[in-house]
């Protein structure tokens, strides 16, 4: 790149910093950004753990954030590719549509919930109810995941790069769950499936979309016995 | 929801400023508890042979010097040092015996805290206000905890607010409900415990204090509340040397934790940390379920 070229990159950043700038005016114009052309590159400063942050977007931008968030960070995010530099609460990318969402930290709980669409990346672990109730999102994580993740998910793939915590999978629909390391226990209706080569393209190619150095070899794919779907009266007895 | 936040100082600078950090984490924690706030402070230990109060009275002319005369009769007591509608007393007697003189002498009033180091300060209200009327930012101390109250399952009154003492020096604060409290509470009035409201927290507090009585240790009895208690919690607990955190195993009630050489906090949220020196560098991480933490002050 030129000189000139990287001034030029360097001045389209905009930068909003919440330590002066009220977190009401940061969203308002990131979603203005779907009426109107705007900045395409973010950078937010000093979020200190505000809840909400650059929630809402549906616009073709990069939002870099410097620090940790709270609650719903990138929460429903259609197009954008939001990068927080830190850890993220609750909610994070709850209900995303598309796009990217990576966070360099961890992940609180329910990261990614209801997703549906768009990949998260989380580097760090994610904690309890990871991708739940997921309709279409695909998730990552390199680090280990809590109880209870993919409740009831229903589409897209979570993977898991460390452990799963217990009831994994619990009341899971068609969601593919590949997970490397350890799993502490299954939930009801979720087994163990034979990992194929088109499910190891497709982790691969997930892999590859997160940046992520994993042979797919290493993991192994959970999903729904099916069992669930409709009422069986051999379990009428536990009602 | 509720909002909870601890700092336990590891330097002087922070012991210091201790009350400053207090009302800005508690100020963070505004909009998760705004029907009530309280504090317990570690702070000014009282000297051998003698114990501290911190006295709650309802009645908003309480003549605190005369109280303080009429102890010093039956026992030596010091200076009342008022805040609001709570005074600290320090008496020549041990704890149990100036409590019990409070109960029977001033019924009306309401004992917070009794032991040597810890002082309970707790009222209706918006956080920011009572940091503000409780003067938080004078206090210089150890370590403290503080709570921010949504009231759910019962009044909001000052005794229903938090903290909640769980005997001497001991007291907790909950993020939660507990569902099974008025069986737990009927079982612990048999042990001999004591209850002065319809509170679920108080029967926590009460289930480790009769825990604690039986010769369990702090830990032991927190990993009992795994067993014994029905429902959701975060909880802290302040102890004289320090604090303790426990979630519940199902785990949906926040909390974080973080460290620095300065000091350790816990919060409900990050952004009541985020206040707090040199915290965009701390270590932090989110307490795992069904494990107790604890931090104690290394005996000198």
């Amino acid at each position: 790149m030129s000189a000139l070229a990287a001034d030029r990159e360097e001045a389209a950043v905009e930068i909003v910093d919440l330590a002066t700038t009220p977190l009401r005016e940061l969203n308002q114009r990131l979603h203005d950004l779907s009426r109107a052309p705007g900045p395409a590159h973010w950078r937010v400063l000093n979020p200190n753990g505000a809840h909400a942050v650059a929630a809402g977007i549906d616009a073709d931008v990069e939002v870099e954030i410097d620090g940790h968030v709270g609650y719903y960070c990138a929460g429903m995010n259609k197009r954008a590719t939001v990068r927080v530099h830190g850890n993220a609460s609750t909610g994070l990318a709850e209900n995303m549509m598309s796009g990217l969402v990576v966070v360099d930290g961890n992940a609180s709980q329910s990261a990614g919930a209801t997703g549906r669409g768009g990949l998260l990346v989380v580097r760090g672990d994610a904690s309890a109810r990871c991708g739940i109730s997921m309709k279409g999102v695909d998730i990552v994580v390199q680090g280990s995941v809590g109880h209870m993740s993919a409740f009831m998910a229903q589409t897209g793939c979570l993977v898991v790069c460390g452990d799963a915590g217990e009831a994994l999978g619990d009341s899971i629909y068609e969601a593919r769950l590949y997970v490397r390391g350890s799993v502490a226990s299954l939930g009801a209706d979720c087994v163990e499936k034979e990992l194929r080569e088109e499910h190891a393209a497709q982790l691969r190619g997930l892999l590859e979309a997160a940046g992520v150095d994993a042979d797919p070899a290493e993991f192994r794919r959970y999903g729904s016995a099916r069992q669930l779907y409709n009422f069986r009266i051999d379990n009428a007895g536990a009602y | 929801m509720c909002g909870i936040v601890g700092l336990f100082a590891k330097s002087t600078e922070v012991e210091e400023r201790l009350g400053v950090h207090l009302a800005a984490m508690l100020a963070q924690m505004n909009d998760r508890g705004p029907d009530s706030a309280g504090v317990a402070v570690y702070r000014d230990p009282a000297p051998a042979g003698t114990s501290k109060l911190t006295l709650y009275s309802p009645g908003p002319h309480e003549d605190w010097d005369a109280l303080a005369a009429d102890l010093g009769r039956s026992y030596g007591a010091s200076e009342p040092e008022v805040r609001a509608s709570h005074a600290v007393l320090v008496v020549d007697a041990d704890a149990s015996d100036a409590e019990a003189w409070v109960r029977e002498s001033r019924p009306d009033l309401r004992v917070m805290s009794a032991g040597s180091v810890i002082e309970i300060y707790k009222e209706t209200g918006l956080p920011r206000d009572f940091a503000e009327e409780f003067r938080l930012t004078d206090f210089k101390g150890t370590h403290a905890l503080g709570h921010t109250r949504m009231a759910t399952e019962s009044k909001v009154t000052t005794e229903g607010s938090h903290p909640f003492s769980t005997g001497f020096d001991l007291c907790l604060v909950h993020n939660g409900s507990l569902s099974n409290h008025n069986r737990l509470r009927e079982s612990l009035r048999r042990e001999g415990i004591e209850f002065q409201t319809e509170n679920d927290t108080e029967v926590a507090a009460g289930y480790l204090a009769w825990r604690m009585r039986e010769g369990a240790t702090l830990e032991q009895a927190l990993e009992g509340c795994l067993d014994d208690l029905d429902g959701f919690y975060t909880f802290a607990v302040g102890t004289a040397d320090g604090f303790a955190v426990l979630r519940d195993p199902i785990a949906c009630k926040p909390a974080v934790l973080a460290e620095t050489d300065d000091w350790v906090a816990m919060g409900s949220e990050w952004r009541a940390i985020a206040v707090l020196p040199g915290a965009a560098d701390a270590r932090m991480w989110e307490p795992q379920p069904g494990v107790v933490y604890v931090w104690e002050k290394v005996a000198a």
